[in-house]
């Protein structure tokens, strides 16, 4: 029984290694053509460049795991850094963990919609959130009529938030390992963090267990909505500058980092920090290939490949666990 | 302790319970035995809280209750093993123990070291040896079962019902889980047990209930009874009308299958069908049988070995050729394998045949109807138009217009999977009775069956799987439920 039972810690380890590992290797080999790569300043506009996405993947990782999909959280994060920008606007002394509140608050409510209709209505998630990705983005179209904050509309502490370091690490990128810690150890040790990947694992096994699966579902999108929500509110204060489209387009990023990342796109295995890190490395791809000398139109079809690998990887995993289990399942009748 | 008193429950058309009382009582082993269809599964259901009676009522201690989820029934100390395990194959063995009721440290945190040691002890109480912290993905049906019995245990539940929990455990299992239900009932909880071998019940149990066609039959002390009163009781009609067989002369061989392999699912399964014969694929849920007349017909690719029919060899993985070459398969679940539920009865009827029915591409409507009209009148499909959607139908006319749509192609090799689960007794008559008129044309016929009385009233030979391999072959003169059980579970009993 000992050798079967390693050979399923390896295997459950390897998925984030890999990542770790070919985040190195990226690394690596981009310091070694230009080795200004890992300068402090540019390791800090890529921890800068991940945050927002690793804190939309973290989120995308929890309704993932439940066998679902939020394709909203574009939309969400637009609305949300906009919401923001229109309160500094009219509330020029809001302190700035109002401004956060209310941006995670409304996050919360788009994600709670998401749910409620997919609880409700029993239609999988994959369309509703398809239906409430155009419809938030709608609402912020007509919100915003044409009008765009500017950094000048923003008080000077707020969007100091975007660019200040505390010993040398972005304050942006702090608040995206808050969230990830908090989230990974929900996810890990918690009886309802457990539950969400009983969901993901078998719902109908889930419910004959009689775990409130609607419920549970519910509040992964309420979790997905609140961290779209921060991060609107973290775009705002980083770029300053908000008109309606942002966030455009970047719902498949998210989804991408995340299966990237190694959580399963059927739900039931993966786990947060392997979706951080799929975001940390499809930023770094993004800012490595200019330095390599590759067209940065590569860039997308990098980032397919990448896909395209972590799933193939994963069935090989799959494949070569299965048999490994098989083997040991004997108990010697 | 735990009763039902006059329970009905209907899912659409078809009255699964009618009337039921059932008393439990602490300190006591109750059997509840009948034929498959019966309704003891869901009568299960209905104490797990999984379904609410449609009418009549569940009382606990004497008082009326209500479950409004399975975690209602838990929570009242009621743990049930299900027949077929419901595991989460991404978790760990330990988690899927204590799933909703880990222990916990500080902050609430799961112990996982507290979790890890105590599936340790209970399988120690059980006197198996499973790894907790390996996922449940890839253990034997046998391992799923023991994992099943482990949750159940670790409830501390005052009432237990188990649903033919031994179907896939070997002797030495089954005595440890004897043992375990034993000493729980010495400690006043009360048990359920629902099993198919007859030497369990009597071993086991004080009381015994049967069912048949969803009512109760008779309860009675088990010292009161025999073997020979219950298996009346179960069946209580006449079996030859059910499996009306025709003896036939079987011909040369049509189907011919050798060293079939697909990793993981079965290996090296070899056998063969002659025309005019009924050979029958027996085995547990997950013995690999559906998968094997799967890799048959097409659906999927096996790994290694051959499919011969009329000594002709079938390309692997190839569904149209296997039609072409006069194979039909009948799936095991109508729904979502055998009909388009939205389409009309018309539609489904011809669906194979649409190529051959339209003329420079088109199929046109006449054609269509003129072919379901004469296979539906042939099977006696009772549906209100032909051009109705079949999901209007009722299950057992449901199956017989998946055999129209196969039989209409006028297949040489039949393979029906489970072709009577969930229909209606007499409509099963007429589903066997065109299996045997089929065979009788020289049809060569197989088919799986989780029914031992199906395989054993309709088929001429009996092939028997176990864990993916072909583990007997038995003559029909030879096959009685005991060889068949004996060899699908391996066990010595």
């Amino acid at each position: 029984m000992t050798a079967p039972t390693t050979a399923v810690h390896r295997v459950f380890v390897v998925r984030e290694l890999g990542i770790a590992l070919a985040l190195v290797l990226l690394v690596g080999v981009t310091f070694a053509v230009n080795t200004r790569f890992l300068s402090a300043q540019n390791v800090k506009d890529l921890l800068l460049g991940s945050t927002i996405l690793a804190i939309l993947a973290v989120g995308q990782a929890i309704v993932i795991i439940t066998r679902n999909v939020d394709l909203s959280v574009g939309s969400i994060l637009g609305l949300a850094a906009f919401a923001t920008g229109n309160l500094f606007v009219s509330n020029p002394g809001m302190p700035i963990p109002v401004a956060l509140l209310a941006g995670i608050g409304l996050g919360a409510l788009c994600g709670a919609v998401n749910g409620g209709l997919i609880a409700a209505a029993r239609v999988p998630a994959l369309v509703v959130t398809l239906g409430t990705l155009y419809v938030f983005r709608g609402v912020d179209y007509t919100w915003a009529t044409g009008k765009q904050i500017n950094a000048a509309d923003m008080p000077h502490n707020f969007l100091a938030l975007g660019t200040r370091s505390i010993l040398g690490v972005p304050v942006l990128a702090l608040f995206a390992v808050v969230v990830l810690i908090g989230a990974g150890i929900f996810l890990r040790s918690y009886r309802s963090g457990r539950e969400l990947y009983a969901i993901g694992s078998d719902p109908d096994a889930a419910r004959l267990y009689g775990i409130p699966v609607g419920r549970r579902v519910f509040w992964a999108f309420v979790a997905s909505g609140a961290l779209a929500g921060l991060a609107g509110v973290l775009h705002a204060a980083r770029f300053g500058t908000i008109d309606a489209n942002a966030g455009l387009g970047s719902e498949l990023n998210v989804v991408a980092a995340v299966v990237v990342g190694g959580v399963a796109i059927f739900g039931g295995s993966g786990s947060v920090y392997g979706a951080a890190l799929g975001a940390v490395l499809l930023t770094t791809i993004g800012s490595a290939l200019p330095v390599l000398g590759i067209n940065p139109f590569w860039q997308r079809a990098a980032v397919g490949v990448l896909i395209l690998a972590a799933i193939g990887l994963d069935r090989s995993l799959a494949v070569r666990l299965a048999r490994r289990l098989r083997g040991g399942s004997d108990r010697g009748r | 302790m735990l009763a039902l008193q006059r329970v009905s429950k209907s899912f659409g058309a078809v009255a699964a319970l009618r009337d039921v009382d059932l008393e439990l009582v602490a300190g006591e082993a109750h059997a509840l035995v009948g034929e498959n269809g019966a309704g003891k599964s869901t009568l299960v259901r209905i104490l797990a809280g999984v379904h609410p009676p449609d009418t009549g009522t569940v009382l606990l201690d004497g008082a009326p209750v209500t479950f409004g989820g399975p975690a209602d029934a838990r929570a009242a100390g009621i743990a049930v093993i299900y027949q077929e395990p419901t595991l989460f194959p991404d978790l760990s063995v330990a988690e899927n123990i204590f799933m909703g009721r880990q222990p916990r440290r500080s902050l609430r945190r799961i112990d996982t070291a507290a979790m890890r040691a105590r599936s340790r002890e209970l399988f120690d109480r059980l006197g198996v040896r499973l790894d907790p912290d390996r996922p449940a993905r890839g253990l034997s049906i046998a391992d799923q079962q023991l994992v099943e019995i482990a949750k159940a245990l670790s409830t501390n539940a005052r009432v237990l019902v188990m649903d033919e929990p031994t179907a896939a455990l070997s002797g030495v299992e089954v005595e440890r889980l004897f043992a375990v239900a034993r000493s729980l009932r010495d400690e006043g909880a009360a048990v359920l047990f629902i099993s198919h071998r007859f030497d369990e019940v009597f071993d086991l149990c004080e009381r015994i209930t049967v069912m048949r066609d969803g009512r109760r039959v008779d309860t009675a002390p088990a010292s009161q009874l025999t073997v020979d009163a219950l298996v009346r009781k179960m069946v209580g009609r006449d079996v030859a009308t059910l499996f009306p067989k025709v003896d036939t002369t079987p011909g040369d061989v049509r189907l011919d299958v050798r060293g079939l392999t697909r990793h993981g699912f079965f290996s090296d399964v070899s056998f063969t069908v002659r025309g005019g014969e009924i050979v029958a694929l027996a085995g547990l849920v997950g013995a690999g049988r559906s998968e094997v007349v799967r890799a048959v017909f097409g659906v999927d690719k096996p790994d290694a070995g051959e499919v011969r029919v009329d000594d002709k060899p079938l390309p692997a993985g190839d569904t149209p050729a296997a039609i072409a070459a006069g194979l039909a398969l009948v799936p095991e679940d109508r729904r979502q394998q055998g009909l388009v539920m939205e389409l009309s009865v018309e539609r489904n009827a011809t669906l194979p045949r649409r190529w051959a029915l339209s003329r420079a591409g088109l199929l046109f409507g006449g054609a269509e109807r003129r072919s379901a009209a004469t296979w539906t009148q042939r099977l006696q499909v009772k549906a209100g138009r032909p051009t109705d959607p079949v999901a209007t139908l009722s299950g057992g006319n449901q199956q017989k217009v998946v055999l129209a749509k196969w039989l209409s192609t006028e297949p040489r090799v039949l393979i029906v999977d489970e072709p009577t689960r969930g229909i209606d007794v007499g409509t099963k008559a007429e589903v066997h009775r065109l299996l045997s008129e089929l065979a009788a044309d020289g049809v060569a016929v197989l088919m799986v069956s989780s029914e031992l009385p199906e395989v054993l009233g309709m088929a001429d030979r009996v092939l028997v799987m176990r864990e993916g391999r072909l583990v007997a072959d038995i003559p029909r003169a030879g096959a009685d439920e005991e060889s068949v059980m004996v060899a699908a579970t391996g066990a010595q009993s």
